[in-house]
């Protein structure tokens, strides 16, 4: 994506302006917000239990090209083909690849976002391969020819009389009904028969084991199990940075996630995908690959501070209490991942020179770490970026020193100058009692400020001239 | 689950100190200095020696937050002349109390001068947090009946671990009525730069702050932090709305001054 398809800032005052689409956001977000405060009542359950998520991924990151390796002997003793790609374009030609050997030509989709950072349908659809998405979130959006605005509900950016109006147009048959079980029945009967006549399911993966080459994939719906058991061919896509060490590892993780996510103390839905049918049984695809993408993250992980990124579980809660996501929406941020964890991932992965307005659209307010499961210290990382940004020695981040001007940099030096110089500070600061207040409100560095709010006013005597007056003690 | 109280950010509540030092924070000394004579004052109240060094300036956080960490540790520097014997820092401020004490460490990670970051960010104290629990302060009301409303910036709240204590000290007191924010966990859209570099998003969040506010039926809005004062009092005096805002420090002095009155709007 171009960096003026992606101004944040201005497709930011777009989503504003829209008091359906912040309404929606609104309500959803404070859905999602008291379903899991209601799951971690118990603050020293949550205390210890993120801090054995925040364990977990760590270790699992700690040992990562090590696990990734065992991981891959024991999906192949398994039975599941394991491919590493570098790149996107590597991982779609992968998938392109395995689907054409196998003579497929409809593939059924389950939720993933990997595939979402690939822009994987499109590249089917242009291979002339027909994907359908059977996540209802999902379905919905691609009916709409949407890209997902939140990695959890894709779709939540509509409310039901948007739905019913898509549903309406696109689904043959479909009268207009606000009813939600109505809509998802009809969601349902026009999936069925996508399910029965795939050649192929593709999904994502929540976590994969390399203890035991387990694929583990959540849902709710039953259309993550449908796609993955009922076509002959499966393909899992996933990011490097999902493996765990051990079995005993899912438990916890499944517990934060699931309740962060929805609120929901399990999903309805838990597979192990732990490889193809074997002879003698009854159900399940004949073979099984997986797709290992890299994108970038080799580049995070060799950073120690940044690579704590990628202790992600998707779980969104970050997004779900982020001030900023709430009003802007997910589609603001244009690139797969939005919200606070899109924030540090994508100018990893894309660019600083890319996205480097995404680190700096946030407070700082630290409501996202707050929440987050596996501890990830997320206004650290954001601050991180922005200094990579202006850095001129920058190796870190791709696109790094993209932000820096010599303009900015002078501003800041003078700031050091002024406030680290007690004589400076106070010539200073009595020139802007005396004339500060001067400065008209519609000056253009007070505009942004003035548009919506008064003017500061200098206080005509600082703190530092009333405490000589009157005498207060200074050692 | 996530109201954790103040005591237990740290490892301890240190003994009530003869002197403290002020670190009064550069809004408070070029916008509000008020706010900082009135926390000096609470704190002299308890019998404490208050002393401002007069080589202070700013904590370091604009050039911090906007990735300029050698301007920020320059300026940080200043701060550690300014602050040298081992007593508290006391800072009305809950984000540039969370600078001090949360970020310096990392801000000198790996510098010459890192122990003392580290000793100067152990010796850092929200003034609300140590007006609770070093000083165990207790008040008497003389002003009228007033129902008032408190915002608790997110730095105070999440860095310093500063939840309940404001609230304490305002229903300490009889005649006030504490409102409840409906989101007193919500960030006003301050954010330093933020609310320049992201002036809508900005907007709509303190639009949406003052909502809050106006909903509470309160005829006056406090915070401990002048950043959140500046953005909320802004804002509301653009809409019009008969809301006073200022520093819990100010509010306290004001209804413990014998023949105090209400505070008009």
């Amino acid at each position: 994506m171009s960096p003026s398809s992606a101004n944040f800032t201005g497709k930011a005052r777009v989503a504003l302006n829209d008091p359906k689409l912040r309404a929606n956001f609104r309500r959803a977000m404070d859905g999602l917000m008291a379903k899991r405060a209601a799951q971690f009542t118990d603050r020293a359950e949550w205390t210890a239990l993120r801090a054995r998520g925040g364990e977990v991924r760590t270790r699992a990151l700690a040992k990562l090209p090590e696990l990734l390796e065992r991981l891959e002997q024991r999906c192949a003793a398994n039975g599941i083909t394991v491919h590493w790609a570098e790149t996107t374009t590597e991982a779609n030609a992968i998938v392109l690849g395995i689907l054409q050997a196998a003579g497929a030509r409809k593939v059924i989709k389950g939720k993933s976002m990997v595939t979402e950072e690939m822009h994987l349908n499109a590249h089917l659809e242009a291979h002339g391969i027909t994907t359908v998405e059977s996540d209802l979130g999902e379905y919905i959006i691609q009916l709409a020819g949407e890209a997902p605005s939140h990695i959890v509900m894709p779709c939540i950016h509509k409310n039901k009389g948007e739905i019913a109006e898509l549903f309406a147009q696109k689904i043959p048959g479909q009268r207009y009904t606000e009813d939600v079980d109505e809509l998802t029945a009809a969601a349902r009967r026009a999936l069925r028969g996508e399910f029965a006549g795939a050649d192929a399911g593709i999904s994502g993966v929540n976590f994969a084991v390399a203890e035991t080459g387990t694929l583990v994939l959540i849902e709710n719906e039953g259309n993550g199990r449908l796609s993955t058991t009922l076509p002959p061919l499966h393909i899992a896509v996933t990011g490097i940075e999902k493996v765990l060490e051990k079995l005993e590892d899912v438990p916890p993780l499944l517990s934060l996630l699931s309740r962060s996510a929805t609120g929901q103390p399990i999903t309805t839905y838990v597979n192990m995908i732990s490889g193809p049918r074997k002879p003698g049984e009854l159900d399940g695809p004949h073979a099984v690959h997986l797709v290992l993408l890299d994108n970038g993250r080799s580049r995070v992980y060799a950073d120690p501070q940044l690579r704590d990124t990628l202790r992600c579980i998707r779980c969104a809660a970050c997004m779900n209490h982020c001030p900023v996501y709430t009003r802007v929406g997910g589609h603001t941020y244009s690139f797969t991942y939005p919200g606070p964890i899109g924030k540090i991932l994508t100018p990893q992965l894309e660019g600083l020179d890319c996205a480097g307005d995404q680190p700096h659209a946030s407070t700082l307010c630290g409501a996202c770490a707050e929440v987050c499961p596996v501890e990830i210290p997320i206004p650290k990382l954001l601050v991180r970026l922005r200094r990579e940004a202006v850095s001129s020695a920058s190796a870190a981040v791709k696109g790094g020193g993209s932000g820096r001007s010599l303009a900015e940099a002078l501003g800041w030096r003078g700031y050091a100058v002024v406030f680290a110089s007690p004589p400076l500070y106070r010539l200073v600061s009595s020139l802007l009692g005396w004339f500060g207040n001067w400065m008209p409100a519609w000056a253009p560095m007070l505009k942004p400020w003035t548009r919506t709010r008064t003017k500061p006013h200098f206080a005509a005597k600082s703190l530092h001239q009333l405490a000589r007056e009157r005498g207060i003690d200074h050692e | 689950m996530e109201n954790r109280g103040g005591s237990e950010m740290r490892d301890g509540v240190p003994d009530k100190p003869e002197a403290v030092y002020f670190f009064a924070t550069c809004l408070v000394d070029l916008f509000y200095p008020q706010a900082g004579m009135a926390g000096m004052e609470l704190l002299k109240r308890q019998g404490i020696r208050v002393i401002f060094p007069p080589g202070q300036s700013c904590c370091g956080q604009p050039a911090r937050n906007n990735g300029w960490f050698e301007e920020a540790r320059t300026v940080a520097r200043q701060q550690f002349k300014s602050f040298p014997k081992s007593i508290p820092i006391v800072v009305p401020s809950g984000s540039c109390a969370g600078m001090m004490h949360e970020h310096y460490p990392d801000l000198f990670a790996g510098q010459p001068d890192e122990a003392e970051a580290k000793a100067f960010s152990a010796r850092v104290f929200e003034l609300t947090w140590f007006l609770v629990h070093v000083c165990n302060l207790s008040l008497t009301d003389h002003g009228k009946p007033v129902a008032v409303t408190f915002h608790g910036s997110c730095h105070s709240q999440r860095e310093m671990g500063v939840r309940e204590e404001p609230k304490q000290l305002l229903r300490s007191l009889n005649n006030v009525t504490v409102a409840e924010l409906g989101r007193p966990g919500e960030c006003c859209g301050f954010g330093g730069t933020f609310s320049v570099r992201q002036p809508d998003i900005s907007a709509a969040m303190v639009a949406d702050k003052i909502a809050d506010i106006v909903a509470t039926g309160a005829t006056e809005i406090l915070s401990g932090d002048c950043g959140c004062l500046m953005n909320i009092s802004g804002a509301l005096k653009k809409t019009g709305a008969p809301i006073k805002a200022r520093h819990i420090a100010e509010f306290l002095i004001e209804r413990t001054e014998p023949g105090a009155s209400s505070p008009t709007p």
